[in-house]
């Protein structure tokens, strides 16, 4: 545990002395604000709209703000993940460093879950920035702070998930920029695979719609912990790193 | 310290390294030495445990590099060829770093850091990023994290690669220093290197070991052809016609080839091949003086470390046999 925390801190290190952590920081502030505050005026306007007409339309801020925002920064996520995971490996395949690593007296699989742990409290960060915009909602409204909470669980898992995928095409190259791309063509895959839904019940359609990460997120989005997605992600986040570990192990055959 | 036995990597097309076996005592500092591409840093990378062995087995440090890699590296400090530096860390930072993840912590740890960076000489530059250190200061660094669990063995890939020649000696020193601390393996293609630094030198070539001597043992034996040097001046301070004296010494039983190496007005100095069982050297000295000219010197020439090497990895199918078989079948050539 203690060598997962030092390999862990010398990655967000790495993330907060150069410009990444501080430009996905701001981005991710900026879309995401930018989204907030779409759903937000839409929303004022349909009351404002209902109230002109003289009859009460039902309203929630739980189902037409914090729902759709939190969907689309599930979705923004997919973006910027590759960023986050694709210096992790191919870096210190490059530079050489990958050999101080694997010749310290600490385990593969230590360092793999150190350095996917610091992409995962890096993207924790960035979540807890858009969550500023949602204590407005509370300072004037009263929307339920459970749905909100269990949005964001599931948006740590899937970026988990996804973080871990990433994490493992960066062992797989020493060129930074064909890790990003191709973890980005996969994160992209995996959200639009769930369209084939939209014309096709047959198994394999709902096969591929099922390995969708975006779909595994609906029911968080509403507040409900499904055990069917929380196994998903978590499944899917083991695979990753299991993937690479034997990545990393064939390295060295390999060389 | 390290035991070597039958070594071996394979890969798909080529055997890198082909059953190679060595010792090392303790404490002491052996030069690795081939052309590029002889095999010296996957041998290296297999004793750090960063490659595993097809076949074969190495015991480093009392540990077995397959069955106990964990206690090999804890025992181990390892400087690859270049530097694994992270630019964007100062040297402190990384110190700290790496001896965190060799186990230190604590006081110790802050102990270690002082006592490295004093050593290494890099005590001025140390809250420097190192992406902004030169060349000769990252390599030191380099040392200092590899010698910051204060390990055992330090295997020291190629370890003044592209430094000047300043700061070469100032390396060489420094490795020279640490060795009554640490067993030291140190690859090498450049000879003089292996000639001032090393006690012991195994030879590599194309995957396998050529020789492993002492650098002393390993000069000798390659003189297979003794050849003598002989002064020759003429007496009185008078003139000296060089080419009577070569015809002279050619002459003489048992010499091979003579070959005037300078020529001066009163005289000239000869390497003269021995050809025989026994040495020339009375005869030639006897020639000289009857002959009427002064022996002002006569000794045994030397051959330096390159020309054991170049004498070694020259041939295209060198057998994995003890060096003196090797030498003479150069020698018959």
């Amino acid at each position: 545990m203690r060598n997962v925390w030092i390999i862990c801190r010398k990655e967000l290190h790495g993330y907060f002395v150069s410009p990444v952590a501080y430009l996905l920081l701001t981005m991710f502030a900026l879309i995401v604000g930018f989204f907030f505050w779409n759903a937000l005026a839409y929303f004022i306007l349909a009351g404002m709209e209902s109230q002109l007409r003289g009859q009460a339309t039902p309203m929630n801020i739980n189902e037409d703000v914090i729902r759709p925002v939190l969907s689309n920064v599930s979705v923004i996520g997919l973006f910027l993940i590759p960023v986050m995971t694709m210096r992790l490996f191919a870096e210190e395949k490059r530079t050489g460093t990958i050999e101080l690593l694997v010749t310290s007296p600490v385990t593969d699989t230590e360092i793999i879950v150190g350095k996917w742990l610091a992409a995962v409290m890096l993207y924790a960060t960035m979540l807890l920035v858009t969550a500023i915009n949602f204590s407005f909602l509370f300072r004037y409204g009263n929307p339920d702070w459970k749905p909100l909470a269990i949005g964001y669980l599931g948006l740590l898992l899937q970026a988990g998930a996804l973080l871990a995928i990433g994490t493992f095409i960066s062992t797989l190259t020493r060129n930074q920029i064909i890790a990003g791309a191709a973890t980005f063509g996969v994160c992209l895959m995996l959200w639009v695979l769930d369209w084939v839904s939209g014309y096709d019940t047959a198994t394999w359609a709902k096969v591929l719609s099922y390995m969708s990460v975006i779909t595994h997120f609906d029911s968080f989005s509403k507040g409900v912990i499904d055990t069917k997605d929380l196994v998903f992600y978590i499944s899917l986040a083991f695979l990753g790193l299991f993937f690479t570990a034997r990545s990393m192990e064939s390295l060295r055959w390999r060389s | 310290m390290i035991t070597v036995k039958g070594l071996t990597k394979r890969y798909a097309r080529n055997t890198a390294v082909d059953h190679i076996s060595f010792e090392v005592q303790k404490g002491q500092i052996v030069g690795f030495l081939g052309p590029n591409g002889a095999g010296k840093t996957t041998t290296m990378r297999m004793l750090t445990c960063f490659l595993p062995p097809t076949a074969g087995t190495a015991i480093v440090a009392g540990f077995d590099v397959l069955e106990q890699p964990l206690e090999v590296k804890r025992h181990i400090g390892y400087l690859p060829e270049t530097p694994p530096l992270y630019p964007e860390m100062s040297a402190a930072e990384y110190l700290e770093f790496v001896g965190k993840l060799k186990g230190l912590s604590g006081p110790l740890l802050r102990q270690r850091i002082d006592f490295v960076t004093g050593r290494c000489n890099i005590d001025d530059v140390k809250h420097k990023l190192i992406g902004k250190l030169s060349k000769g200061y990252r390599q030191r660094v380099g040392l200092a994290q590899a010698i910051i669990h204060n390990p055992d063995v330090l295997v020291l890939d190629e370890p003044t690669a592209g430094l000047d020649p300043k700061q070469i000696n100032e390396t060489r020193d420094l490795i020279k220093s640490l060795a009554g601390d640490h067993t030291i393996i140190l690859s090498t293609h450049i000879l003089p290197e292996v000639e001032q630094t090393c006690e012991q030198v195994i030879i590599i070539n194309k995957g396998k070991v050529v020789a492993t001597d002492t650098v002393q043992h390993l000069q000798n034996r390659a003189r297979g052809v003794e050849s003598v040097l002989v002064e020759v001046a003429a007496r009185n301070n008078g003139a000296l016609d060089p080419a009577a004296v070569q015809c002279r010494l050619e002459q003489v039983a048992g010499a091979g080839h003579v070959l005037a190496k300078e020529k001066h007005a009163d005289r000239a100095v000869f390497e003269v091949e021995n050809r025989k069982e026994r040495s020339i050297r009375a005869d030639l000295a006897r020639t000289v003086v009857e002959a009427g000219w002064d022996l002002n010197e006569l000794r045994a020439a030397a051959m330096s470390l390159e020309e054991v090497f170049l004498e070694l990895t020259r041939e295209e199918t060198v057998a994995p046999a003890p060096a003196l078989e090797t030498v003479e079948k150069g020698a018959a050539q």
